[in-house]
């Protein structure tokens, strides 16, 4: 459960717009049920009221709307900020992808974000949700008596190992400032790592061989903010509509994970949107965990203005031979 | 009808694949379930349904069509399609099967698509009844009865039951070869679980939504309905949609380049991408609110108005699970078609 509400946020977008600081919201827009929230701009003081929501399904990352959104609109939008995705907006920053006098950014405290795939397995026919100290109160078309479903059970895996509950922009915050957390994010990557190549291989494998070419991965990416899309490109010479082959499968989430290493935040929204649950945040990961063993504890997005260890060098780097001592037998 | 225990279904599914390539929905590891091809020891899943659905069996994601070789001056085009063989889908249901319809009015008209055919002859659909319909479903609205699926086979499970009932000449064949392990049955169980499986119909959240205001003969008024600007603002022009979707059947033609020849292939396409359908002119839809108004509008309006007044939609709720942004049909009808 949010320990910000709704009406908190409602009233103070509603008085930012009516005293002109901005002239649209991009916040939550409530859905056909309780957990089918959509991003949206609202206009009014009035659309807002009706359809703005804020609570354990507002899920979506909004840094990168602004990267088209801020050129289209008239004067100042007001975006709302989970700490999560305060990265992704010092990381657009850093890369000149949008205009900062163009926003006005209210971070939200966040308690963490329900996994609706996650909740579905746990109760079916779902009517309404509620949200309690207790957990999820869900009521069913299937039963009289609504279910409780504990929230810890029911977390999206980024927050389930949430790396920060601080804040690393905003203009403006509600809610208290967390911490940065010393997550158990690289359990998963290192129990890969253990694999044998063959074992690893077999993983991905599987993994990948699920991919349908839909590209939620990649269009819904902060930090994939190409124009044109290589794969989009049907002048590129590399243009794939679909895995045509096992090569192409493979090849499309590994470049993809490549020209998003050094600047990945690990939002974690690439997996969330996967419709076939491929756990693509694993391969970004590894790059993370990678960066961070060669040149020392590194977080994209931090600061604006950081310089990436992969786009950098200091003399204290890691030298290439050593990287390929270190991966030892495995090599 | 006819009627085996659930205890004998591996008996039945081991005696239908003796004469066939039987597919069947199977649990994955990530509690999702996928048509999968039955071997010794697959275990029929439970789910209300497959994220895939069932369309790939006739329409597959990518499928090579002929092969160029070149040496010297000549050229040689080989046929390399993969002949059919029978094969059985179990477990499809009312909405995919109603999906097949609709896939076939584009594929097999005039000039028939010979691949799709081929596959559609070969293949032979053992439906599902629903008992435990999703919150996302809305069958009824395109006049759907998921308690009475069509297909060559129509099967109905109970606690302890299947029952079956053949519905074409290779239904019938099909039953043939399991009849040994079935037996004659009245209809007492089954029609007391349509009755049961009607009530929850009528208590599905989207149980309202309609399609008046929409099919043939709006296009104009709704193709410039103000609402698509707002519908569309957030969409991220990615293709789970179209991919998951029973009925989308947009395709691109491509040549794969071997080195010495080239490899002619068909690939889904969607909709929703930047370069569909892109002439040498460019773009047709440089919007992604064109782009997102154009699916809306094919399934609603289009196809209806060329097709007899039949939606390009059966209400299975993968597009409303699977969204990114939790942008969907439902919400467009309701927006556009008004709240009912």
């Amino acid at each position: 459960m949010q320990k910000i509400t709704r009406e908190q946020l409602l009233d103070r977008a509603v008085a930012l717009l009516s005293d002109g600081t901005v002239n649209s919201v991009l916040g939550w827009q409530k859905g056909e049920f309780d957990y089918d929230v959509t991003p949206h701009i609202f206009k009014s003081a009035d659309e807002l009221k009706e359809g703005f929501v804020w609570n354990d399904f507002c899920y979506a990352n909004f840094s990168k709307y602004l990267v088209l959104k801020t050129d289209r609109i008239e004067g100042k939008l007001l975006v709302f900020l989970k700490p999560c995705d305060t990265y992704s907006f010092n990381q657009l920053l850093t890369e000149h992808r949008f205009d900062r006098e163009k926003v006005y950014a209210i971070g939200v405290g966040c308690e963490g974000m329900v996994d609706v795939n996650k909740l579905k397995a746990a109760v079916d026919g779902i009517s309404s949700i509620e949200a309690t100290e207790e957990g999820l109160k869900v009521t069913t078309i299937y039963d009289d008596e609504p279910t409780v479903v504990a929230i810890e059970n029911v977390l999206l895996e980024r927050c389930v190992n949430c790396k920060s509950k601080k804040h690393v922009a905003y203009d403006e915050l509600m809610g208290e400032e967390g911490e940065i957390i010393d997550s158990a994010r690289f359990d998963e990557v290192a129990a890969l790592e253990a694999m044998t190549a063959d074992e690893r291989f077999a993983f991905w494998q599987n993994e990948l061989s699920k991919c349908i070419r839909c590209n939620a991965c990649r269009d819904a990416c902060p930090a994939c903010t190409c124009e044109n899309c290589v794969f989009n490109n049907p002048n590129s010479g590399v243009e794939t509509k679909a895995p045509v082959t096992s090569f192409e499968e493979q090849m499309f989430h590994i470049i993809r994970a490549y020209h998003v290493a050094g600047r990945c935040t690990d939002c974690g929204e690439c997996s969330r949107v996967c419709p076939q649950n491929i756990p693509l945040h694993l391969l970004n990961r590894k790059f993370i965990k990678d960066i961070n063993e060669c040149y020392g504890d590194y977080q994209a997005g931090e600061e604006v203005g950081m310089r990436a260890p992969l786009v950098d060098y200091t003399l204290e780097d890691l030298e290439p031979g050593e990287v390929l001592n270190r991966r030892g037998e495995d090599a | 009808m006819r009627k085996c225990s659930l205890e004998k279904i591996n008996l039945v599914f081991a005696e239908i694949a003796k004469a066939y390539t039987l597919y069947l929905p199977t649990d994955q590891n990530d509690s999702s379930a996928k048509f999968t091809k039955w071997e010794e020891g697959s275990v029929w899943s439970n789910a209300l349904n497959t994220v895939r659905s069932p369309k790939d069996f006739f329409f597959p994601q990518a499928e090579d069509l002929m092969e160029f070789k070149v040496e010297g001056k000549n050229i040689d085009i080989t046929d390399i399609r993969q002949e059919s063989e029978d094969f059985v889908i179990f477990g499809v249901r009312a909405c995919d099967v109603k999906s097949f319809e609709i896939l076939d009015r584009v594929f097999l008209v005039d000039p028939v698509d010979s691949f799709y055919a081929s596959r559609r002859e070969h293949g032979i659909i053992v439906s599902l009844a629903c008992t435990k319909p999703s919150e996302t479903c809305f069958c009824t609205t395109f006049g759907i009865d998921c308690t009475e699926p069509a297909g060559d086979v129509s099967i109905w499970k109970t606690e302890t039951e299947l029952y079956w009932q053949a519905n074409t000449e290779k239904g019938e064949k099909l039953l043939s070869y399991v009849d040994s392990l079935t037996e004659d049955a009245n209809t007492k169980a089954v029609d007391e679980q349509k009755e049961k499986t009607s009530v929850v119909m009528k208590k599905l959240p989207l149980a309202n939504l309609t399609t008046d205001g929409f099919g043939a003969g709006k296009t104009m008024e709704l193709f410039n309905n103000e609402a698509w600007d707002e519908l569309s603002q957030t969409c991220l022009g990615c293709g789970t949609c179209t991919f998951v979707c029973p009925t989308c059947q947009c395709y691109d033609i491509k040549d794969f380049d071997t080195g010495n020849g080239v490899i002619r292939y068909r690939c889904w396409d969607s909709c929703m991408y930047s370069e569909f359908t892109k002439m040498a002119h460019g773009n047709n839809r440089l919007t992604q609110k064109e782009r997102f108004r154009q699916r809306f509008m094919h399934k609603l309006v289009y196809y209806p108005e060329n097709n007899d007044g039949l939606y390009s939609c059966v209400g299975c709720g993968r597009c409303l699970a699977k969204c990114p942004i939790s942008m969907n049909i439902a919400k467009v009808m309701k927006k556009i078609g008004g709240e009912k």
